[in-house]
C-alpha cells in the first residue's frame, strides 16, 4: 500500500511533464488544466503516503532522509498549489513537476534506508520545527523555479531569440514579484521554524545549527539588501536559484546531522 | 456596404425567387453574400439584379457553389483569406454578419448550421495550429514585447523621443492596449504638442526629457540625431534611480538613437527597427508554415459539413 502511492505520484508528475512536452512539440506550450490535474493528483497520492507513514512512525514523517525527500517534494507541490494559484495554469506547474519528480527519484535511487523509523518520544516543537523548515524549503524551491523562469525569459528578451516556451511564460515583472514574495514567505516560515526549534530546548549539533543558520542568513541578507537598496530583479532571481541549489545539496548533510547529538 | 444598409439589403434578398436565406459579410476589403438556394444560378441572377439596382451599374461578382463556398467561409472565418494571414478580427466580423442576418430573420436552417460550423472550425484552427502566433506589424510586436516585460500595460508610462510617423503608430498601438500615460518630446515643441494632443499625452521640451525619464517604462526613440542619444554612460545612473524596474527601449531611428551596448545593462531591453522587423518576418513565416495544416483541417471539416448537407435535402449554400 505504502509503495504504490509515491509511484503513482511520480507517474502523475511524469504525466504533467509529458503533457507540457507534447504541447511544446505541437507548438502549444501552455500546459493548462491537464498539467494542473496531474500536479493535484500527484499531491494527493503523496499526502496519502505521508498520512500512512506518519501513522507507522507515530510522528510527522520526517525521520529519515527518505522521508525528508518525499516530504520536500510534497511541500514544494503544496506551495505551488497554494501560492502559485495565479500562475498555476501557466508554466510554473510545468517547471515544478520535474523538480518534484527529481526529489522522489532521489529518494528511491539514493542508497539510503527506506524503512519507517518509529519515534518513542514526540516533542511537538521539534515536529513543528522540522515540518515548517521543509515547508519553507518548498517556498524557496518555488522561488527558485520562478527565478529560473525569470532568467529564461530575460535571456530570450535580451537575445531577441524566442522559443515556443516564451509565449507561455508569464511577464518578467510578474515572475520577479512571485520570486520575491515566495522568498519572503520562505523566510517567514523558516524563522518560525527556528523559533519552534529554540522552544523545543533540544540540544543541536553545532554543524547542523550553523548550517541551518547560514541558509537563513543567506535568504535574510538577500531579502534585506533588496528591501533597503533594490537590486535588479535578475540578480535576485539568480541568487534565489543559487542559494536554493546549495540548500538542496546540503539537505542530506543537515538531515544526517539531525540524528547526531 | 455599410452596416446600416445591411437590413435593407437582406430584406430585398429575401424577395429573390429561389433564395432561402442570406448573410452579408461586409468589411473594409470584402463584401460577401452567403445564400442558401435550391437553384443557385437563378438566385445568383437575382442577386446580380439586386446589386445592379443598388449600385446603379453592373458590379463585378464571383460565385462559389458548395462545397467551394463552404470551404471559402471556413477559410475566411479562420483568417486564411485575410490580407494579414491568421488575423482574428475577421471572426468577429463574420459573427456580427451572421448575428445581424439572424436578427433580420434572413437565415435558414442550412445557413445556421453552416455558420455555427464555421465558428467551430475557426476555433479549432486557432487552437490546434500556430496560425495566429506572433505579431505581424512593428506596432503589434512592440505591444507583445511590452506585454512579456510588464504584463498589464495600464500602469506603464511611455515616452516618445522624436515624433516620427513610425513612433506615432507604435505609440498608438500601445495606447490601444491600455497604456494611459504618454509623454512626447521633440526638438520642435509644436510637433510634440500636436502629437500629444492627438494621442491624449503630454508634451515636454526636448531639453527636459532626461528629468522625466526615471518614471518611464517604455521609451520609443526616433530622433534625427546623427549620434547616439542613449549611451550606457547616460543610462546607467538613470537605471539605478529606477529601483530595479525594467526599461523597454524601442529604437526606430535611422541612424540609431541607442547605443547597442545599453542592452547589456541589467533591466534594459533594447529593440531597434531591424530586430522588430525580423520578429515580424519570423512570425509571418511561422504562419505561412502552418497554412498547409490549416488547409487540411478545413478540408476535413468541409467533408463533414457536405456529408451533413447531402443527408439533409439538396439546398446548397
Amino acid at each position: 500500500m505504502e509503495l504504490w502511492l509515491p509511484i503513482a505520484s511520480a507517474l502523475s508528475f511524469l504525466a504533467g511533464i509529458a503533457v507540457t512536452a507534447w504541447g511544446i512539440w505541437m507548438g502549444r506550450p501552455r500546459p493548462g488544466r491537464l498539467n494542473f490535474a496531474a500536479m493535484l493528483a500527484g499531491f494527493l497520492f503523496l499526502t496519502g503516503w505521508l498520512i500512512l507513514r506518519g501513522e507507522a512512525e507515530g510522528s510527522c514523517p520526517i525521520n529519515s532522509l527518505y522521508d525528508v525527500l518525499i516530504f520536500q517534494s510534497w511541500s514544494l507541490v503544496l506551495i505551488y498549489l497554494l501560492v502559485g494559484t495565479s500562475y498555476r495554469l501557466s508554466l510554473l506547474g510545468a517547471f515544478t513537476a520535474p523538480l518534484a519528480l527529481g526529489l522522489l527519484a532521489a529518494a528511491w535511487i539514493a542508497p539510503i534506508p527506506r524503512d519507517a523509523v518509529p519515534r518513542n518520544v514526540v516533542n511537538p516543537w521539534i515536529e513543528a520545527h522540522a515540518a515548517l523548515s521543509l515547508l519553507a524549503y518548498g517556498s524557496f524551491g518555488l522561488a527558485c523555479i520562478a527565478g529560473a523562469m525569470y532568467l529564461v525569459q530575460e535571456r530570450q528578451l535580451k537575445s531577441h531569440r524566442f522559443s515556443p516556451l516564451s509565449h507561455s511564460l508569464p511577464p518578467i515583472t510578474h515572475l520577479a514579484t512571485a520570486n520575491k514574495r515566495l522568498l519572503l514567505l520562505g523566510l517567514v516560515l523558516l524563522s518560525i521554524s527556528f523559533a519552534a526549534g529554540i522552544l523545543s530546548q533540544t540540544h543541536v549539533n553545532n554543524l547542523k545549527f550553523w548550517g541551518s543558520a547560514a541558509i537563513w542568513i543567506a535568504y535574510a541578507l538577500l531579502i534585506g539588501i533588496h528591501r533597503f537598496r533594490p537590486l535588479p530583479s535578475g540578480r535576485v532571481a539568480a541568487a534565489s536559484v543559487v542559494v536554493f541549489v546549495v540548500t538542496l545539496l546540503t539537505l542530506p548533510a543537515i538531515q544526517h546531522l539531525s540524528t547526531k547529538p | 456596404m455599410q452596416e446600416k444598409d445591411l437590413p435593407g439589403v437582406l430584406e430585398s434578398a429575401r424577395a429573390i425567387d429561389g433564395l432561402a436565406g442570406a448573410v452579408v459579410l461586409s468589411t473594409c476589403n470584402r463584401v460577401e453574400f452567403y445564400a442558401a438556394s435550391l437553384c443557385p444560378v437563378r438566385a445568383f441572377e437575382g442577386l446580380k439584379a439586386l446589386f445592379r439596382e443598388r449600385a446603379g451599374t453592373d458590379v463585378p461578382l464571383y460565385m462559389h457553389d458548395s462545397p467551394r463556398s463552404v470551404r471559402h467561409l471556413f477559410r475566411v472565418a479562420s483568417g486564411l483569406d485575410s490580407m494579414v494571414l491568421g488575423e482574428t478580427e475577421i471572426l468577429g466580423q463574420v459573427k456580427l454578419a451572421y448575428s445581424l442576418a439572424s436578427e433580420c430573420g434572413a437565415t435558414s436552417r442550412h445557413l445556421n448550421k453552416l455558420f455555427q460550423h464555421a465558428f467551430r472550425v475557426a476555433k479549432h484552427v486557432r487552437t490546434e495550429t500556430q496560425i495566429t502566433r506572433g505579431a505581424t506589424s512593428v506596432g503589434s510586436v512592440a505591444v507583445e514585447l511590452a506585454g512579456k516585460i510588464f504584463g498589464n500595460l495600464a500602469d506603464c508610462r511611455v515616452m516618445i523621443l522624436g515624433a516620427g510617423e513610425t513612433s506615432e503608430r507604435t505609440a498608438r498601438s500601445l495606447v490601444s492596449r491600455g497604456v494611459r500615460a504618454v509623454i512626447v518630446s521633440n526638438r520642435t515643441f509644436e510637433r510634440a504638442a500636436q502629437l500629444a494632443g492627438e494621442i491624449g499625452g503630454m508634451a515636454i521640451h526636448f531639453d527636459n526629457w532626461q528629468n522625466t525619464f526615471p518614471d518611464v517604462d517604455i521609451l520609443i526613440c526616433s530622433t534625427s540625431a546623427p549620434h547616439f542619444v542613449l549611451t550606457p554612460d547616460k543610462l546607467e545612473p538613470m537605471m539605478r534611480a529606477r529601483g530595479g524596474r525594467p526599461l523597454f527601449v524601442i529604437d526606430l531611428a535611422v541612424p540609431r538613437d541607442a547605443d547597442p551596448a545599453i542592452n547589456e545593462i541589467e533591466g534594459v531591453f533594447l529593440y531597434d527597427i531591424d530586430s522588430l522587423e525580423t520578429i515580424v518576418s519570423k512570425a509571418i513565416d511561422v504562419r505561412r508554415g502552418e497554412l498547409e495544416r490549416c488547409e487540411r483541417m478545413i478540408a476535413s471539416h468541409v467533408g463533414t459539413f457536405v456529408g451533413w448537407l447531402r443527408t439533409h435535402h439538396q439546398m446548397r449554400p
